[in-house]
């Protein structure tokens, strides 16, 4: 070893050090976890759902807050001519869990083989992927939103029903608030200790050749 | 001198001013709250209610559902009497549970709601009710506010006295009001002495609530007024007022008052059980009939029973037992420990309380002043444990506060009046407007009472309201009991005449409360689970409907090729699965109610068109923006045509 350290892209080829390598196998094996939570909710407020009313997305599935929301939220979004939300007709659900299981494969893989390489690129993965997947989201409740039924009951020039992406917007008397659900919030702590993984394998190191 | 007379006379006037003053003044503080009352029964919107309160129709036949502290009302259950509003005994799915011995009985007198119980205390599961005049008993779900079952009592002349629960809901108890001939035949009126018998009935309720007469027991041909099972260590037993121990046929007000006492029938039903297991009953060949309703089928079923257990006393030693009780007494209630057994001599000048362990001490003893067809009669001084002097004119009924107190209403001089348990003194009275029946205190009849609240249940109002012609409302009166001294709090109308009232804590019953039917488990025959099985079919002249609604349209709202002389039945199934969406329907020149059809139920009425032409039909309960589109044609073609059945929506 000499005395100064290698450069950063000849580092990244180094593997990492137990601690990481554990850390990181931790944050693959949590995004198992998200398989049980929705990731995303979008809550409806009116003054006749004083019980509220929603719906919550799931990776492969989207259900009613409630057992019959999602049953009561196409009943009330025929009036003004939005599409029926059939989530078996939806191909994203049935795409996504496999894109969270190549996720968690991808990342055992690099933790197990402790390369730093196939971290960085895991977590580059990870921001494509969630950049996406928000721009398909986006994508669908745009149409959702703007693809009506010329002949619905209720038509308002210039009206349209997309739901916001993130945060709260009023569509005739609903107040829609979407929002990142548990689901997500694993998705992001295991980004999170995947780069607390480098940045240990980092410190230690640095500490090595220090003491070296 | 005139000057001294003008003193005089401005002296005179001025004291007749200040006693004018005075006189008006005090009237006013009579019948003003003092303040805060308005604030006590204050519920702010949007807010609940502490307490639910369901009172008796009386001759309205159903049970009143109101708030308390508000006096709010909620909703009217209907039970023994048809209700077009709910279709309640004109859909084809309620109609059963109007079948009686007597065919279908539309209405009847139901008196006293009393909730289910577990170890002494009101649960929330069900409410039953009696009726009086046909007798049967009624249990009601609490978690549809629907009634699920009606039973008839077999060799009853009236129910007046039940239905009173033993303390684990193990029995509903009933007695008969008038003796009658058991079985009943023709005989002569004069012939009461001999002819005539009364009957107690043991009614067992399974753990689903199902309800059977289990078995009854034939005693002397008194009238039987009201009941109290024993609870703690008086559970076991349960208590029947009796009157007319006279026996009189005929202008009973005063022949059947003469007696200075007549009896409480103790009864050991743990001892009535082994008896009937041991096979000594008598089986007594009748008919009545038990109607239900299976929440699954969304449908009511009848079924008779032609046959009884019937205990006999003379056979059966230990079984019941008289105590003689001053004078006519009507209310029997027993105090929170159990010990004690509150007695409303109507005509009698004291309370009587009797003691049950000086009755066992008493039984034991043999101290029986005479025997009644092989009923032992207890010795008065035996099974006394008090007597509460001064509890005014006409005592009926007493409830309890938990706190060592009862409260007893007094008819005749309209008034409630409190008094401590062990010491008999009276401690506080309070004025009812006017003539109070029953009271109710939340959970006053129980092992473990609520307090905070007495509810008047008077029988006359006068001018406590708005007059309203001739027919007055009746009403309860809210009296809070939380401190030393009785306040009266407000004054609010009821539904037809509140003989009892039973109140329970809000939060046990909100939180089971059903908010619909889930369409999953809809199996009623005619029930479809989706838009697409709607369709019309006919046999012969018969023709089934299988209709659905869901907002905003019927499917189908378009049907052809009916006929005059069809009998069509309209079959509603909600597809709604929202809370609070039912959709209501009728069709012009529907003989029979509408229907209101909760989310998830099916429910069928019965048309028969009687003229060609096209008939509309509608959704009755403003469902939602488009309510007014929710709409129909029925075209009616004349008999003999050949227009077919077709049908559709949107087509």
């Amino acid at each position: 070893m000499g005395d100064e350290s290698p450069p950063i892209y000849i580092q990244v080829l180094f593997n990492m050090k137990t601690q990481s390598k554990i850390i990181i196998i931790a944050a693959s094996l949590i995004l198992i976890i998200s398989f049980f939570f929705p990731i995303w909710y979008i809550d409806l407020e009116a003054p006749q759902y004083p019980e509220g009313i929603g719906l919550e997305i799931w990776l492969n599935k989207i259900t009613g807050q409630k057992p019959h929301d999602l049953n009561n939220i196409n009943g009330l979004n025929h009036y003004i001519g939005m599409k029926e939300i059939i989530p078996d007709a939806i191909p994203e659900l049935k795409i996504m869990p496999f894109i969270i299981i190549f996720l968690i494969a991808f990342g055992l893989i690099s933790g197990i083989s402790g390369k730093r390489s196939l971290v960085y690129i895991w977590i580059v993965l990870f921001f494509v992927i969630a950049a996406v997947g928000m721009y398909d989201f986006y994508m669908w409740e745009y149409d959702y939103g703007h693809n009506l039924n010329p002949h619905a009951a209720i038509k308002i020039p210039g009206m349209a029903y997309q739901p916001p992406l993130i945060g709260s917007k009023m569509l005739l008397n609903f107040n829609a608030i979407s929002m990142p659900h548990i689901g997500s919030w694993i998705l992001v702590a295991s980004v999170i200790l995947a780069v607390i993984a480098l940045i240990i394998d980092m410190k230690i190191k640095k500490k090595e050749e220090a003491n070296a | 001198m005139n000057r001294r007379y003008l003193k005089a006379f401005l002296i005179g006037i001025s004291v007749v001013a200040a006693f004018v003053i005075l006189h008006y003044g005090c009237q006013e503080s009579k019948d003003l709250t003092a303040g805060d009352e308005a604030g006590r029964v204050y519920v702010a919107p949007g807010t609940y209610d502490e307490f639910y309160l369901f009172t008796s129709g009386g001759f309205s036949g159903q049970i009143g559902v109101y708030g308390l502290p508000s006096g709010r009302m909620f909703r009217v259950i209907p039970v023994f009497a048809q209700d077009p509003e709910k279709a309640w005994g004109y859909s084809e799915e309620t109609k059963p549970m109007f079948m009686t011995s007597h065919g279908f009985i539309p209405w009847d007198d139901a008196h006293h709601p009393k909730l289910s119980q577990t170890d002494g205390i009101a649960d929330g599961r069900w409410i039953f009710i009696n009726a009086n005049n046909t007798p049967r008993i009624a249990r009601v779900d609490l978690t549809t506010f629907k009634t699920a079952e009606i039973i008839e009592i077999p060799n009853s002349g009236g129910n007046h006295g039940s239905p009173f629960l033993t303390e684990n809901t193990e029995y509903v108890v009933a007695s008969t009001r008038f003796s009658i001939p058991i079985p009943n035949k023709d005989v002569p009126i004069n012939s009461f002495k001999e002819n005539f018998k009364g009957t107690i009935s043991f009614i067992k309720v399974d753990k689903e609530g199902a309800m059977n007469v289990e078995f009854q027991i034939l005693v002397p041909g008194f009238n039987y007024d009201l009941a109290h099972a024993g609870k703690g260590p008086s559970h076991g037993w349960a208590f029947f007022t009796s009157y007319n121990t006279e026996q009189a046929n005929t202008l009973l007000e005063v022949n059947a008052s003469q007696n200075d006492k007549d009896f409480i029938a103790a009864v050991n039903w743990k001892k009535a059980e082994e008896y009937v297991a041991q096979g000594k009953f008598k089986t007594f060949n009748t008919s009545y009939f038990r109607n239900y309703f299976d929440e699954k089928k969304h449908m009511g079923f009848s079924e008779e029973k032609t046959s009884v257990k019937v205990l006999i006393p003379e056979e059966c030693p230990g079984l019941i037992y008289y105590l003689p009780t001053p004078k006519s007494p009507h209310g029997v209630d027993v105090d929170p420990t159990g010990e004690y057994i509150a007695a409303g001599g109507k005509l009698a000048s004291v309370i009587v309380v009797h003691s049950f362990s000086k009755m066992l001490k008493a039984i034991e003893n043999k101290e029986f002043e005479t025997t009644i067809d092989g009923i032992p009669v207890l010795k008065y001084e035996s099974v006394i444990g008090g007597e509460v002097t001064n509890p005014g004119l006409g005592p009926l009924h007493t409830e309890f506060d938990g706190n060592g107190y009862g409260y007893t209403s007094s008819f005749i001089s309209s008034e409630i009046v409190k008094w401590k348990i062990g010491t008999w003194e009276v401690v506080d009275r309070i004025p009812a407007y006017y003539s109070i029946g029953h009271l109710c205190v939340p959970g006053g009849d129980t092992r473990k009472p609520w307090g905070k609240y007495v509810i008047a249940l008077n029988k006359i109002t006068k001018d406590r309201y708005l007059p309203t012609g001739p027919e007055l409302t009746q009403s309860a009166q809210l009296i809070d009991i939380s401190g030393d001294k009785m306040k009266l709090l407000l004054d609010f109308p009821t539904i037809g005449e509140p003989h009892y009232a039973q109140a329970i804590p809000a939060d046990i019953l909100m939180k089971n409360s059903k908010k619909i039917y889930p369409i999953e488990e809809n199996s009623h025959p005619y029930g479809i689970k989706a838009e697409k099985d709607a369709r019309v079919v006919r046999e012969g002249n018969v023709v089934h409907v299988y209709m659905s609604t869901i907002r905003t349209h019927f499917a189908p709202d378009n049907i052809e090729g009916i006929k005059v002389g069809d009998v069509v039945y309209f079959h509603i199934t909600n597809l709604e699965q929202d809370w609070d969406i039912p959709h209501g329907f009728a069709v012009k020149g529907l003989q029979n109610s509408e229907l209101l059809v909760m989310p998830g139920a099916t429910e069928s009425i019965m048309w028969q068109p009687l003229k060609e032409g096209v008939y509309p039909f509608y959704c009755t309960d403003f469902c939602s923006a488009l309510h007014q589109e929710m709409s129909g044609y029925i075209r009616v073609s004349p008999k003999g045509s050949n227009v077919a059945i077709t049908y559709g929506t949107g087509k």
